[in-house]
């Protein structure tokens, strides 16, 4: 029984089973195995390498004759270190002497001729670290993999346990089963606390090494709400929890009635609230929670779901299954916003070292035309089937801007001489999000048809915190007042020249803001489903006179303190 | 026991990188005896010739002075092989 407490960025409890997945890297628990229990570690050793041996020979072969044999001659090493006779007798000795399981006497022994190798001085020599780290992983899977849950078709509910959650992973979540999840790092903003929101299932980040602490098959609790995480939990703790679930469950319910009633103030100001997704699928319980539309499509998940990237017809399958659930309601595609994430960064030839500025996004949509217009004629064509409004993400310059806009037409003249019906004035929007964009905001709101502000992005590169960095997770706080300074500007850029302005980051889901943003005269506000209800509350329990209030009152701290205080 | 020991110098330019740390074990494992390798200069190693983690590990250069050792029946042929490969730069130029 152990409790770890960490960051809850998803309220509610669940207790379930864990799943343990494993990232880039494998963190093997050490499991101490009974003495009686060697001979069938040694056995699962023994058949692991054995597996992999022959893995090897047959990827080998086929990679020599596809390739060539200097490039199949690539696993002849590894083939060689899985023969070799002194690497596995230090592997049984673990497993005879030290009790070790055997996933941790092949992480022990090659881990340690890793670092031996890493200190050689040759450099061509050093470069065969990759080798070892790939055999260990090679062995390591088919270990691990013998007791493996395919995490895309589960059979019972699990919670996800992880070292940390890449989209690419989310992605290929089955979405019915999983119920909760509790991740090693991260901060309030991170992949995982957005997707937990989004799904509606509680989430705990930032717990350090739980992942080392818990097995797959251990019964866990999560408690979003707390931030708590209790491995293998006593039957007072079950008690305790699961009281605190029902309790949870009850008062959801209650705000979902919300739903049918319109988001005004008491003084009959309207305000429009949408939801963000990143499936077609989100659309159903958007719309349950009473969205009025879609302020944001993430259309990455297009890209991460799929092997390769996707092709026409298949973005334009998602785009009118979006439509359809959303019958004649609003729907804003973001075109491709990637990069910048270990799944862009992996599959680089150049790993950039600071992707978060590099060449991600819009730019890199720019610097690969066919691969944007791909997506671009999908939109297009999708135009039609109902009210679709497309936009642009990370635009920094107004040139870039302009540019996007040309591709754009492009594809509609590629389409008008193809004969393919598309609406030709349909609306073209940006993110604000970078600190460029937010300060020019005048200039850009007479080149587009609106304004989305992503305020996750824009409070990262303004107060310059990555805000998956656990270590100064801390410091990214929406209510900065350079950060609200930003936001009250585009807003009255918007405003000035009569272009609708929304937030779509998750400062506009988060309850502690609602008055404020109204009282800076926000009207769009588009956040994860789970949060429409508290939002919606907030603001028909509210007047513009109140709102305004408290908007004057926090644009004149200094301090982000002083105004969480004051939000508070 | 038959024993049987040789010195040699490695000769080709990359050294005993892992293609000819390889040839090596794949050689030294066609025989019997048990094979040791001791290295010379700066940084003194031993490694067991059959393994090749062990080889590598021993990051033989161009120029390194190695002294071969083999025990058992077929001792004196697995050095005369060795050397000759290591001699032959292990096909590389």
């Amino acid at each position: 029984m152990e409790i770890k407490k960490g960051i809850g960025v998803s309220p509610g409890v669940v207790i379930s089973t864990a799943v343990v997945l494993d990232a880039e890297d494998l963190l093997i628990p050490r499991r101490a195995v009974p003495p009686e229990q060697a001979p069938q570690e040694l056995q699962r050793l023994h058949d692991a390498i054995s597996k992999a041996g022959a893995d090897l020979t047959k990827l080998r072969d086929r990679i020599s004759s596809e390739v060539g044999k200097e490039i199949g001659g690539i696993f002849d090493f590894h083939l060689a270190v899985l023969r070799d006779k002194s690497v596995l007798n230090q592997i049984q000795a673990e497993i005879k002497n030290q009790q070790a399981s055997a996933e941790y006497a092949v992480s022990v022994v090659m881990r340690r001729y890793a670092n031996t190798i890493l200190q050689l001085k040759d450099k061509y020599l050093s470069e065969r670290v990759k080798d070892v780290h790939d055999i260990e992983k090679r062995v390591l899977r088919l270990l691990i993999g013998q007791k493996h849950e395919d995490l895309l078709h589960l059979t019972q509910d699990v919670v996800v346990i992880a070292h940390d959650l890449l989209p690419s992973q989310t992605a290929a979540l089955d979405r019915n089963h999983v119920k909760g999840f509790a991740i090693d790092v991260g901060g309030r903003t991170s992949h995982t606390a957005i997707v937990a929101r989004a799904m509606g299932i509680p989430a705990v980040v930032g717990l350090g090494n739980l992942t080392s602490e818990v097995s797959g098959g251990d019964t866990v609790i999560i408690d979003g709400t707390r931030g708590v995480v209790i491995v293998n939990p006593d039957r007072e703790q079950l008690e305790e929890h699961a009281e605190a679930g029902r309790k949870f469950d009850q008062m959801e319910s209650e705000l979902q009635q919300l739903s049918h009633l319109p988001a005004a103030t008491k003084d009959g100001h309207q305000v429009s609230l949408l939801a963000n997704i990143e499936f077609p699928e989100d659309i159903d319980a958007g719309l349950f929670l009473g969205a009025e539309g879609i302020g944001l499509y993430r259309t990455e998940f297009l890209f991460l779901a799929a092997e390769k990237e996707p092709s026409e017809d298949e973005h334009f399958a998602s785009y009118s299954d979006a439509l359809r659930r959303l019958n004649g309601r609003p729907l804003v595609i973001r075109t491709l916003d990637l990069g910048a994430d270990k799944y862009t960064q992996a599959k680089s030839q150049n790993p950039e070292r600071n992707p978060f500025l590099g060449d991600r996004s819009i730019r890199m949509c720019l610097h690969d035309i066919p691969m944007f217009k791909r997506q671009l004629r999908a939109i297009m064509r999708a135009s039609i089937m109902g009210d679709v409004r497309i936009m642009f993400p990370m635009i920094c310059t107004l040139m870039e801007l302009r540019q996007a806009k040309m591709v754009l037409n492009d594809v509609m003249e590629e389409l008008e001489d193809e004969d393919i019906e598309f609406r030709r004035d349909i609306p073209i929007g940006m993110m604000v999000e970078v600190p460029s964009a937010a300060l020019m905001a005048v200039q850009f709101a007479k080149e587009v048809n609106f304004f989305s502000i992503g305020t996750n992005d824009l409070i990262q590169y303004t107060l310059a915190v990555d805000r998956t960095n656990e270590k100064v997770a801390g410091l990214f706080c929406p209510a900065h007042p350079s950060v609200l300074a930003l936001v009250r500007d585009v807003i009255r850029a918007g405003r000035r020249n009569n272009i609708s302005v929304s937030i779509c980051g998750e400062m506009a889901g988060d309850p502690l803001y609602t008055l404020l943003l109204l009282g800076l005269e926000l009207n769009i506000f588009s956040m994860n489903a789970p949060d429409l209800p508290e939002v919606k509350q907030i603001i028909r329990s509210t007047t513009m006179e109140h709102a305004r209030h408290v908007a004057r009152r926090v644009m004149s701290f200094d301090s982000e303190r002083q105004v969480m205080h004051f939000l508070r | 026991m038959p024993k049987a020991v040789k010195e040699v110098a490695i000769s080709n330019t990359l050294g005993l990188h892992a293609r000819p740390a390889m040839q090596f074990v794949d050689v030294a494992n066609q025989f019997k005896a048990r094979v040791t390798v001791y290295k010379g200069g700066e940084e003194p190693g031993e490694a067991d010739g059959k393994s090749v983690m062990q080889m590598i590990i021993l990051a033989a250069t161009e120029g390194t002075p190695l002294r071969i050792e083999a025990e058992g029946d077929d001792a004196e042929q697995a050095v005369q092989k060795l050397v000759e490969l290591i001699d032959g730069k292990f096909g590389e130029e």
